[in-house]
């Protein structure tokens, strides 16, 4: 298991290398210049011939990728073009803003798609499964910026019952500024997870095990839970585990919404000033908080399914 | 009659598809007496778990339903009883061996639990430690060392697992199992291992069982009494001895035309020309007219009746009818 762990984490470099290149080069192929964006309107061309020198934006693509991957390997990340700040502090001071939200949505997605995709499944084609599946393509079809924005039109402004914009100091204003925009983020993720443990739950429910443990005369309840659940588990892990890595690198939309200090906005506002240091920073700090996410996933399934496990401790 | 353990009266089962209502049990009758194993033999398709799922009220629904008959269970009809009720009869009072012991185990709990789980269900108040040394004892008892208590049914080979059902299926010494062909996934070494270990647990806790089967061997070797199903309708019922000696119906025959023999030289096997009726369109007569050879016109428009003759063994054939030397049945 270990060794398996080890395997995985080491698979992380060949990832790591890939993503920055291709951001590096996605950066460098779109218009405008750094250094005019840092100097503003009023730069002599002198000043900036000289800042691009500073930078070194005068050398060819691969050298300036050849930097960059040097000094990460030093655990530098540089600092950022817009005020010097280095990148890596502002990525470890932005991110514990997402991770809340990608919890907070994760849990509302996990507390309606589970239920109701249980009872979706165990009810098939009755009034309740159709209503909950037109639902759950309701949800998962619709924009995300959209929603919020119906969100903030309702319970902020018309309603007024929460904050429309940020994050609130102290526990309880900040709880309060997490629900909309929880609420918004969580709902597609509710809508796939609701789908996949439907038709994780429709698998198994016809097993010949699941007879079995009607035959010995168990109630229903824990046949749900303990024998059609459990074996229809990995599917959903699967889904949830993607949902949440999916929500923490797509969480821009939901925090441009609602200003949600998080990492996704620190993104979106680097794209725009072209400042790239910062860009290639969180990518790739989102980039191993994916593989991180999908081998937790992994290691998951070994305690819910003790088939993987055999496979893991032969050392696959 | 107070030796009759189960008693089926006219049990009729069906299920509704896109291509209509498949009529999987057509007023069945069978009767099991106490402490005797009856066999239950017929093609696939025939309605042979249909019937055993019926007695257990586990027939999926929807698409199944239970749409006429009674089922008396030590003379009570377990078709009336609620749901809780026939709960605490699955499992402590008719136990029930799944045809596939590659799928009949949840693979994600240890087999000691799956043996644990129907004590614990049907004696809640013995003590843990004591519900697991029953468990343990369980597993010894079908030959497997509770060592491997701790264990995943993908750990075990296939007539390993068959044991576990076993012993799950007699944890609670019920006093009637519903063996639903419980070795045609199992080789043939594995086949007989496995049923000698069910007929000595049954004969020490004095079980009655219900055998499902195609086997008409291993009918001889296991049952008192033989039923003979096709198309969801017992066609014949007598003991081992008036099935294989006296044998009435001429689908029976069949049966028997189609089994090889060590000691006559023949070049083929008599098969049964034909296929079982579709069940959603069943024919008006006999249902087994079309593949008999002694089929006249009346068969085919005349649907007998299950007759029974003076020493028990019952037969539904219109040429019996007339011959006069069988009374009535229903």
């Amino acid at each position: 298991m270990h060794k398996y762990i080890i395997k995985r984490l080491l698979m992380l470099i060949p990832v790591i290398i890939g993503v920055t290149f291709i951001v590096f080069f996605i950066l460098n192929l779109s218009p405008g210049d750094p250094a005019a964006m840092i100097l503003g309107d009023q730069a002599t061309a002198e000043a900036l011939a000289m800042k691009r020198e500073e930078l070194g934006l005068n050398d060819p693509m691969l050298v300036r990728y050849a930097h960059y991957m040097g000094g990460l390997l030093h655990g530098d990340m540089g600092v950022s073009y817009k005020n010097s700040i280095s990148v890596w502090g502002q990525v470890v001071d932005r991110f514990p803003n997402t991770a809340i939200l990608a919890v907070a949505a994760i849990l509302v997605a996990l507390l309606i798609g589970i239920p109701t995709g249980i009872i979706s499944a165990k009810k098939q084609y009755s009034a309740m499964d159709n209503i909950s599946m037109v639902l759950a393509l309701i949800g998962v079809s619709m924009p995300v910026f959209w929603l919020g924005l119906l969100m903030v039109i309702l319970f902020a402004l018309k309603l007024g019952w929460l904050p429309s914009q940020g994050m609130g100091v102290g526990l309880g204003p900040m709880l309060k500024s997490l629900i909309l925009p929880a609420i918004t983020l969580g709902t597609s993720s509710a809508a796939v997870i609701t789908r996949m443990t439907r038709s994780s739950m429709l698998e198994v429910i016809r097993q010949d095990y699941i007879s079995t443990a009607r035959a010995k005369g168990v109630d229903e309840r824990t046949v749900t839970y303990r024998h059609m659940l459990k074996n229809a588990l990995i599917p959903i892990i699967t889904a949830v585990g993607l949902q949440f890595s999916h929500l923490l690198g797509g969480a821009m939309l939901t925090e441009t919404v609602f200003s949600w200090p998080g990492l996704g906005r620190l993104m979106v506002d680097s794209i725009k000033s072209k400042d790239i240091p910062m860009v290639l920073g969180c990518v790739i700090f989102l980039a191993v908080m994916f593989t991180v996410v999908n081998l937790i996933v992994d290691i998951i399934y070994a305690f819910v399914d003790p088939r993987i496990k055999s496979l893991y401790r032969r050392g696959k | 009659m107070d030796d009759v353990l189960l008693d089926i009266k006219n049990l009729s089962i069906c299920y509704s598809t896109e291509d209509g209502e498949v009529h999987a049990l057509n007023n069945a009758d069978l009767t099991l007496h106490r402490g005797e194993s009856l066999g239950l033999v017929g093609e696939t398709g025939a309605g042979k778990t249909t019937l055993a799922r019926g007695v257990m009220r586990l027939i999926p629904n929807p698409p199944g339903k239970v749409v006429g008959g009674e089922i008396f269970y030590d003379g009570r009809d377990l078709l009336k009883l609620s749901e809780a009720d026939m709960r605490r009869i699955r499992g402590r009072e008719i136990s029930m061996i799944f045809q596939d012991p590659m799928t009949s185990l949840n693979p994600v709990m240890t087999v000691g639990d799956q043996i644990l789980e129907v004590i614990n269900v049907h004696h809640p108040d013995l003590p843990r430690h004591e519900a697991r040394k029953k468990a343990e004892e369980m597993m010894e008892m079908v030959g497997i060392t509770s060592s491997r208590y701790e264990d995943y049914p993908h750990q075990f080979s296939g007539g390993m697992k068959q044991r576990v059902v076993i012993a799950i299926a007699l944890a609670c010494s019920p006093k009637m199992l519903i063996a639903d062909e419980p070795t045609t996934a199992l080789d043939v070494t594995i086949q007989a291992q496995v049923l000698e270990m069910i007929r000595d647990l049954k004969e020490k806790n004095n079980t009655s069982m219900l055998l499902i089967t195609h086997d008409l061997g291993v009918v001889a070797q296991n049952c008192d009494r033989v039923a003979i199903i096709y198309s969801g309708e017992i066609v014949e019922y007598g003991t081992l001895h008036q099935i294989y000696k006296e044998t009435l119906h001429p689908y029976t025959e069949g049966l028997f035309g189609s089994i090889p023999n060590l000691t006559s030289n023949i070049k083929r096997l008599a098969a049964i020309d034909g296929m079982m009726p579709d069940p959603t369109a069943l024919p008006a007569g006999c249902k087994f007219a079309d593949r008999c050879k002694y089929a006249t016109d009346r068969c085919r428009t005349e649907h007998p009746r299950l007759l029974e003759r003076e020493d028990g063994h019952k037969v539904r054939c219109i040429r019996y009818e007339s011959s006069g030397e069988v009374t009535e049945n229903g």
